[in-house]
């Protein structure tokens, strides 16, 4: 057997098909060696080469006089005004995380932080997006210990505050939790940095950690079906350093404000290659390095790991011409190892060599140009049954107040306080909103007026039932939540975690939210400016009797949206205030009980309908909100969600340490009316004395709205007169109800 | 008159001290660890953070850093010394407070809102405060609990070394101490973070009286 022969038999552990080694046969000309397949596997996985999802991101709005920076770079940038920017970005440590918590977690924070500062942007929040299986079971209880600790160790530790982000569990996530990681940067526009090689001539900089074996092979891993065996994978788990990453944060910033760096990466999934490819690809250049050169962490490494190693906290930095001693210098001020590996060329090859010898020579844009699939999308008739059924047959339990109760300390609703509490949300002394105090988080920008409002949002259960509705849900209320702050919402970043692309009806969710995304950010102005892809996201169990049984995820879009107020002053949070209030509903009444937590928690069901979305309607309740609060006509704002709009209601009361009393005056049933989660509403506190202008800006944004009553007493109160119904619940009891769950999961 | 602000590497409060001082209108200026000299420093702050990574111990490394036998020597000419969360850290790791930052009773991380009592209300860092106050200030660490012996306690309370107690103790700490002062009083170290609640729109302004305090003091020994 030929030696190609059987690197064409091994594909498969290089993470390539056979189809597409022959591709790369015919791209190259000849058969590659070894090391050049596993390249080539790597730069090819879905992670770095987006094979299955980039056909699909061509709907995406991308553009927009607030887009600063597209997808396509480390991370996304809006313009704020004043000069200055906003990089953000999201991307996942699923699988890590499942494997290795506390690493796993840890180091998701620390890639997506590297991708925000080598943009030139200082980073200034994170938010994370976490879902779990059962919060009763052993192993969720572990992983939720593992993933908050690493969260809480590296993002303390470098300084950068945790401000929100969401936690909620279902059973499809027990295997396969998500761990969904965005941050936010701040730069001056004229320091927006480039992943770029620049010019010929130009040397290329590693500067960080050493190289060792950790994470070796983490993209092709992350592109695979998790399964028993996984636990096997550890070694491809990464650990950081998050006093590493705080210097190279530091030194990086630094380089970028005095000038000294032509372009700037960080390694990330594939490491040293995937990095220093995708610069030479967008520079139009090739490169030249020596891995004889790059700094080991341990003896004995050959190429193969020191190119696909992900260890973290190392970068590359690409000097310009002449400032190469001044970069040098300020990179051993900061006490970091620093190297020139190489040099860019005027050839268009990827050349890399060892001790001496050419040991891989491929041109730059076969690396960066993965095979794309379009795949035929089929709809589970399962899932289309459960969305079908007809809910009439679902009884109407006698007491409502205890279905209140009940929804209060479902874990996903639940107080969330004792896992924030474990993460420094206010180091940098910029955070104007704590995290749970409202539906966003609020950082104030110094030197201006302007706050910048950030959230992460998706309802996998909606996203389940019906995948277009469900993510142009997730985008409406991802703004809804900024609009809730007060922010006017600018631009999305995106993080979809679905299952094996390869099962047609993971495509089809994969193809309708994709639509669903685009469709809801034309209509609400928020283009996209990058994302991430998670896919493989199942867990494939041996049965006893020896066949496999897959369970994949519900598909999550994840939403990471940003937004700017232009006087953090002028902002609403989600607790009642103190002093004499009326509150509205903006928006409309709805008995839609259709794909609600209320199915889920009190009847078991996981059916029905996603309720319609009409965003032209969304964006009029938005903006109605925000002028209201800017107007200071509303002092609180709170939209509804999980749990509907007695669970909005109680949230807002349970937050003031306030009662309210409200009359939900509409037909239909009466738990659809309590516990239905339609979308595009909102509920706001407005002081006694502006009832008449709030109701004049809200008929003049065309926003439909109803008085629900008042604030004040000691227990939420809400009747339905057309029901002769009335739910009465003292405050304590929601209190308790509300912060049990996570204090005694954490404790 | 300028406020040395010190950066180890790794220090992450360092430009929120910086600004608070200048948000009271005072000067304040950085000091990298491997200098020697501190500039014209009229008080000095070691900021909060991980400084080294928290390796080995934290604070014991920063503590043996170049820039501290120039920190030592301002403390000993009697120069105001606020340690603030790792600066706390730095201060009994180099001998110059009492006692020690055991991991937090509960093992974990804590970031949240404590409430404090000002139990000397006279020394250079807390006489804008009454004898008695509360405060309201944030704490946000994993190693606070103070520990020293029955007999150092003991003589830390009866000379009114103890700045400051929690209300509602967040650590496990010993006594519920919160802010040790050193014998002459010119050396606070604190858990809490004043630097984080000097303006009302983050939230509060109950930490400004520490910054007051110290720059008014400042202020007045150079004057002298």
């Amino acid at each position: 057997m030929t030696a190609a022969a059987s690197l064409r038999e091994r594909a498969a552990t290089f993470g390539l098909t056979v189809e597409e080694y022959d591709l790369l046969v015919e791209r190259v000309g000849r058969e590659p060696n070894a090391l050049e397949a596993a390249i080539v596997g790597a730069m090819w996985s879905e992670h770095c080469g987006y094979k299955n999802s980039r056909p699909l991101f061509s709907v995406f709005p991308t553009t927009g006089p607030q887009v600063l920076q597209g997808p396509g770079e480390n991370a996304g940038v809006v313009d704020i005004g004043d000069g200055l920017g906003v990089a953000f970005k999201m991307e996942s440590h699923n699988h890590p995380s499942a494997v290795e918590p506390v690493q796993g977690a840890a180091t998701g924070v620390g890639g997506i932080l590297r991708d925000i500062f080598a943009m030139g942007a200082r980073p200034f929040a994170v938010l994370d997006s976490l879902r779990f299986g059962n919060l009763d079971s052993p192993r969720t209880r572990f992983l939720l210990h593992g993933v908050v600790e690493g969260i809480s160790h590296y993002g303390n530790a470098i300084g950068v505050p945790t401000v929100g982000g969401e936690v909620t569990f279902h059973p499809s996530y027990q295997e396969n939790p998500l761990v969904n990681v965005m941050a936010l940067g701040l730069l001056k526009h004229e320091d927006l940095a480039k992943g770029t090689m620049g010019a010929v001539g130009n040397q290329i900089v590693y500067v960080g950690s050493r190289t060792g074996r950790d994470g070796l092979g983490g993209a092709v891993f992350a592109s695979a079906d998790l399964s028993d065996a996984s636990g096997a994978d550890r070694p491809a788990v990464q650990v950081g350093d998050p006093f590493m990453e705080k210097l190279l944060l530091e030194a990086t910033l630094e380089a970028i404000e005095r000038g000294l760096v032509a372009g700037v990466q960080d390694m990330g999934a594939a490491g040293l290659v995937s990095s220093t490819c995708e610069m030479a690809y967008r520079a139009g250049l090739g490169v030249d390095m020596d891995l004889s050169k790059v700094p080991t962490r341990e003896t004995g490494m050959v190429p193969m790991e020191l190119c696909l190693s992900e260890s973290q906290e190392r970068m590359v930095l690409v000097p310009v011409p002449g400032r190469e001693e001044d970069l040098l210098d300020l990179l051993a001020k900061w006490e970091l190892d620093v190297v020139v590996i190489g040099s860019v060329a005027a050839h268009d090859r990827y050349r890399l060599f060892w001790q001496g010898e050419v040991v891989c020579d491929l041109p730059v844009d076969v690396l960066n140009e993965a095979p794309k699939y379009t795949r035929e999308g089929v709809e589970s008739p399962e899932i289309r049954a459960a969305r079908e059924r007809d809910l009439t047959d679902v009884p109407v339990p006698a007491d409502l107040s205890e279905v209140l109760v009940t929804l209060m300390g479902d874990p996903t609703i639940a107080s969330k306080r004792p896992i924030f509490e474990r993460y420094d949300h206010q180091v940098m002394t910029n955070t104007v909103v704590v995290p749970g105090a409202a539906d966003a988080a609020v950082m104030r920008v110094r030197g201006t007026t302007k706050g910048v409002a950030a959230t992460s949002d998706c309802n996998p259960r909606f996203v389940y039932l019906d995948p277009f509705v469900g993510a142009a849900a997730a985008v409406a209320e991802a703004a809804r939540n900024l609009a809730c702050v007060g922010a006017t919402p600018l631009a999305i970043t995106d993080n979809l975690n679905f299952g094996n692309p390869h099962r047609p009806e993971v495509y089809y969710q994969l193809q309708q939210a994709t639509r669903g995304i685009a469709e809801a950010c034309r209509a609400l102005n928020t283009p996209v400016t990058g994302g991430n892809v998670s896919l493989y996201n199942q867990y494939n169990e041996r049965q006893p009797d020896g066949s496999v049984r897959t369970v994949a995820i519900h598909p999550t879009p994840t939403i990471g949206m940003v937004g700017v107020l232009p006087d953090v002053e002028r902002r609403a949070t989600l607790a009642l205030p103190e002093g004499q209030h009326v509150l509205y509903l903006v928006g409309d009444h709805a008995a839609d009980v259709g794909a609600s937590q209320y199915l889920e928690t009190v009847h078991g069901l996981e059916a029905g309908r996603v309720p319609a979305l009409d965003l032209a309607l969304e964006k009029r309740v938005q903006d109605a909100v925000i002028a209201l609060i800017r107007a200071g006509h509303a002092r609180a704002a709170h939209d509804c969600s999980e749990g509907g709009l007695a669970v909005t209601l109680a949230e807002m009361a349970v937050a003031g340490g306030l009662g309210l009393t409200v009359k939900v005056d509409a037909a239909g049933r009466a738990d659809a009316l309590l516990f239905g989660e339609a979308h595009s509403r909102i509920v706001v506190a407005v002081p006694v004395g502006h009832e008449e202008a709030a109701e004049a800006l809200l008929h003049e944004h065309g926003a439909p709205f109803h008085l629900l009553g008042f604030v004040g007493g000691e227990e939420v109160a809400i009747s339905l007169p057309r029901h002769d119904l009335h739910l009465s619940v003292p405050l304590p009891r929601l209190q308790d109800a509300f912060t049990r769950p996570l204090r005694e999961a954490l404790a | 008159m300028s406020v040395a602000v010190v950066q180890f590497p790794g220090s992450n409060c360092d430009m929120d001290a910086l600004h608070a001082v200048r948000t009271i209108g005072a000067e304040a200026h950085l000091v990298w660890h491997t200098e020697t000299d501190l500039g014209r420093a009229s008080a000095v702050i070691l900021p909060g953070g991980f400084s080294y990574g928290d390796h080995l111990r934290s604070g014991a490394i920063a503590a043996r850093s170049p820039i501290m036998n120039a920190v030592r020597a301002f403390a000993e000419a009697g120069g105001p010394v606020l340690g603030i969360c790792n600066g706390f850290q730095i201060l009994t790791e180099s001998g110059l407070l009492p006692g020690a930052l055991a991991r937090n009773e509960h093992l974990h991380f804590v970031c949240r809102p404590v409430r404090l009592r000002v139990e000397n209300a006279s020394s250079v860092f807390t006489d804008v405060y009454a004898q008695g106050q509360e405060l309201t200030l944030p704490v946000a660490h994993g190693e606070g609990s103070y520990y020293a012996d029955d007999e150092t306690l003991a003589r830390l309370h009866g000379e009114g070394r103890v700045a400051f107690t929690y209300l509602d103790n967040p650590n496990g700490s010993l006594r519920d101490v919160a802010g040790v002062l050193s014998e002459r009083g010119n050396v606070l170290g604190m858990m809490p973070h004043p630097e984080r609640v000097v303006e009302a729109v983050l939230g509060g302004t109950d930490g400004r009286g520490v910054f007051e305090s110290l720059v008014a003091h400042a202020e007045r020994a150079v004057a002298l």
